[in-house]
């Protein structure tokens, strides 16, 4: 039983980990436009490009 | 991506404004404006926000919102300038019942996790320890995603009434206190998960409950927004200076640019120009007006720059009055109970009852107030309303995405409530039942060169029949030509020369016109000499939308009699009344369409409006339900319940069509909730129930309702 000593508070460590990456992706906004971020994918800028040297 | 331009000089502190910018549509769009917007002058950053179809534009203190309007106009975008808080609020509110449910759910797996170990049979010491983490998990996870339902339960009580956070705010906190002292006294049964899970299951109904809840904007706000922020003030030395339409007197002298919209109400002093009068009429022709005449604020100078002279500002004009119809029609709709609360008054005090017969009775039969409370404590549990929380939301969120996949965008889930009542439905003429803009006819006989010309013609003028036949040509695969020496004589057209030749669109001579078949309206046909030495007239009508007559025979068999209420001249209303077969009625103001619907509303019956222009507003705002194309004037779409893209109107019974099948699957879903509450709750009387069964019946009875929801995915046809 004692390797629940370990466990418990890895599951626990786990799902905070998960609440407060929730938590900071709401503040900065990661919600705000999601319709938005798909179609950013589309858009070639040329500034983008890989440098051709 | 933000860009920001190179060459210019950044000392001050840039200040940030948001437009609406509803024309976006693709990557192509975004990038556009983020990447030209910030190259005009004063313009630093643009940021898009493709969802919500907002543009925060960062730019220097000293630029007015037309000269933002026409950094946009400039790149090819229609903006609106967008203020007031009440997205913002709502979005917050929102957030927050969004972080209550991520704290929930999160502690409810986790305590979920340790119940399962003691329902396995963790005896002693081991469940002891479970106990106590369960506790430290839940405590302070009640404490916090608990708070909306004691807040409004608190509030509830404050004012003497009960409603279904009563039950729930008990039923959590006594479980959490008792399933405190069962821990600390080293007792059998906590019902810390079932507390939580609870609080999860609610939490979900709450957030997608939030997602439909609408505005309650009536539009009125945008109304007046219509008219322009401000007007060109002449001093009496000729200097001119914008002032803030506010700021403006009556006997104040205005200049009203081509293009420009007025910001107050006045009697025009010189210059003679044409006035898109559609805000308050509805009729979309433009009427002439010279020196004498009366402008009214929120018109749209079309031609020619005119001199105002102010005679009513701010609450006295023509538009704050629709306003104000708009504002107490709106009071009036809100009276109407959306379902669940309905159902949610009758639910809690059964659930008191229950809760405290239940307690009441095993006291008296002898069993000790610690088993008897928790028995009571399980039928508060066992009864609390998961099932019937997500009956309603689950069923409108569903059926929403799916209209909203087959371009009908509802605004507010009592909307859908209210459509599958409707018993009978009114249209408006122009713009709903036509599709309210001139379409050009005879342009067939134009070859491929002439094409481009007249494009480039229709491209150097902003009149609506340049703007209608620019669109019709759009869809051709030629470009515009390029013109030379392009000068547009106000009343008269665009001239130009495109390769050495003249070449024009015009007004047609009476020679040109008796050429072809009888024309009744001359403002309505244009004469297009492109160089090749022949003159083609082109004739613009208002057509009537495809599918219509379909549509309204639907409406029929849906057991929805339709009639035309318009502003427009009679004869007109008549003549497409008869060809549609439905009543109509013309000449109407936009008080006789309210007092219609008032009419009805008050014979009992339960109108649909479907209607687009700002002069339909209050009828929309008043009708048990409307219906707005998206073509719509943005205070015809404000105020509408459901928007509809496209040109059919097959959108409307279709949409009557999904909102019955989702007050059917409603219906069902409390069926189902209220059955396993039959089954459930005897057991819980007689004490049956340990939170393993709770767990149990709680989950699986979501579940069947989410499920039976999801069936709505195809229920629009």
């Amino acid at each position: 039983m004692n390797i629940l000593l370990i466990l418990i508070p890895c599951a626990l460590l786990l799902g905070i980990a998960g609440l407060a990456a929730f938590f900071w992706s709401m503040r900065h906004g990661q919600f705000e436009d999601p319709d938005g971020a798909a179609m950013r994918i589309l858009i070639d800028e040329d500034e983008d490009r890989p440098r051709q040297d | 991506m933000s860009y920001v331009a190179p060459s210019e000089d950044w000392t001050s502190v840039p200040v940030e404004t948001r437009f609406a910018v509803p024309e976006m549509h693709c990557a192509g769009c975004i990038s556009k404006i983020e990447r030209l917007l910030p190259e005009q002058a004063g313009i630093r950053t643009a940021r898009v926000n493709f969802s919500a179809k907002t543009v925060s534009v960062a730019h220097r203190p000293d630029m007015a919102e037309p000269d933002l309007i026409r950094a946009f106009d400039a790149i090819g975008f229609e903006a609106q300038p967008l203020h007031g808080a009440a997205a913002v609020q709502r979005g917050a509110t929102l957030k927050r019942l969004m972080r209550a449910l991520a704290v929930a759910g999160f502690a409810a797996m986790n305590v979920m996790l340790l119940s399962v170990s003691v329902w396995s049979g963790a005896e002693g010491s081991a469940r002891e320890l479970f106990h106590w983490l369960s506790a430290i998990i839940a405590l302070p996870a009640v404490a916090y995603a608990g708070r909306p339902f004691f807040a409004s339960a608190w509030k509830a009580l404050r004012a003497g009434t009960t409603n279904m956070d009563v039950p729930i705010s008990i039923g959590v906190s006594l479980a959490t206190l008792m399933s405190l002292y069962e821990t600390a006294t080293g007792g059998r049964h906590v019902w810390f998960d079932g507390a939580l899970m609870l609080l999860a299951f609610l939490l979900a109904g709450r957030v997608l409950d939030e997602m439909m809840r609408g505005r309650a904007a009536s539009g009125a706000e945008t109304l007046v927004k219509r008219t322009a922020p401000g007007a060109m003030r002449l001093a009496e030395d000729g200097a001119s200076q914008w002032v803030a339409a506010d700021d403006l007197r009556p006997g104040d002298r205005v200049l009203v640019a081509a293009g420009e919209r007025l910001a107050a109400d006045g009697m025009i002093e010189s210059g003679t120009s044409r006035f898109d009068l559609s805000l308050l009429t509805g009729e979309s022709r433009p009427v002439t007006l010279g020196p004498g005449a009366a402008a009214t604020a929120g018109t749209l100078n079309l031609d020619a720059p005119v001199t105002l002279r102010v005679t009513a500002v701010g609450e006295a004009r023509a538009i704050a009055e629709i306003a104000r119809l708009m504002e107490s029609a709106t009071q009036a709709k809100s009276a109407y109970v959306r379902i669940a609360d309905r159902a949610s008054r009758l639910y809690a005090p059964v659930v008191h009852l229950l809760a405290a017969l239940t307690f009441a009775g095993w006291m008296i039969a002898g069993a000790g107030w610690h088993q008897s409370l928790l028995v009571a404590i399980a039928v508060l549990i066992i009864t609390c309303p998961c099932a019937l929380g997500l009956a309603v939301p689950v069923a409108q969120v569903v059926v929403c995405g799916a209209m909203m996949r087959s371009g009908l965008l509802v605004k507010n889930g009592s909307a859908l409530e209210r459509l599958a009542q409707a018993d009978m439905a009114l249209f408006d003429k122009t713009g709903t039942l036509t599709l309210g803009r001139p379409e050009p006819s005879g342009l067939n006989a134009l070859d491929e060169q002439e094409r481009a010309v007249a494009r480039g013609l229709a491209m150097a003028s902003r009149h609506p029949l340049a703007v209608a036949l620019r669109q019709a040509l759009g869809g051709a695969q030629v470009g515009p030509a390029v013109l030379d020496e392009i000068a547009e004589i106000p009343g008269e057209g665009v001239h130009a020369r495109w390769q050495g030749k003249p070449v024009a669109m015009r007004r047609p001579t009476a020679d040109e016109l008796a050429a072809g078949p009888a024309v009744d309206d001359l403002t309505m046909t244009v004469a297009l000499d492109l160089g090749g030495g022949r003159v083609h007239v082109i004739r613009f009508a208002d057509a009537v939308r495809p599918d219509a007559a379909r549509a309204l025979a639907e409406l029929r068999a849906l057991g929805l009699p339709a009639a035309i209420m318009s502003g427009d001249r009679a004869d007109a209303v008549a003549a497409l009344a008869a060809s549609l077969g439905v009543p109509g009625q013309g000449g109407m103001r936009p008080a006789d369409k309210l007092a219609r619907l008032e009419e009805e509303a008050a014979a009992g019956c339960k109108p649909l409006m479907v209607g687009d222009g700002l002069n339909d507003g209050p009828a929309l705002a008043a009708a048990h339900v409307s219906m707005a194309p998206a073509s719509a004037s943005d205070v015809g779409q404000q105020a509408a319940d459901i928007v509809f893209l496209g040109d059919s109107l097959i959108g409307v019974p279709r949409a009557i069509r999904a909102a019955r099948a989702s007050m059917r699957t409603v219906k069902e879903n409390f069926g189902l909730a209220i059955g396993y509450n039959v089954l459930a709750v005897p057991l819980a009387i007689a004490g049956y129930v340990t939170p393993l069964v709770a767990a149990v019946a709680m989950s699986t009875s979501s579940l069947i309702v989410i499920a039976n929801s999801l069936r709505l995915r195809w229920a629009v046809r």
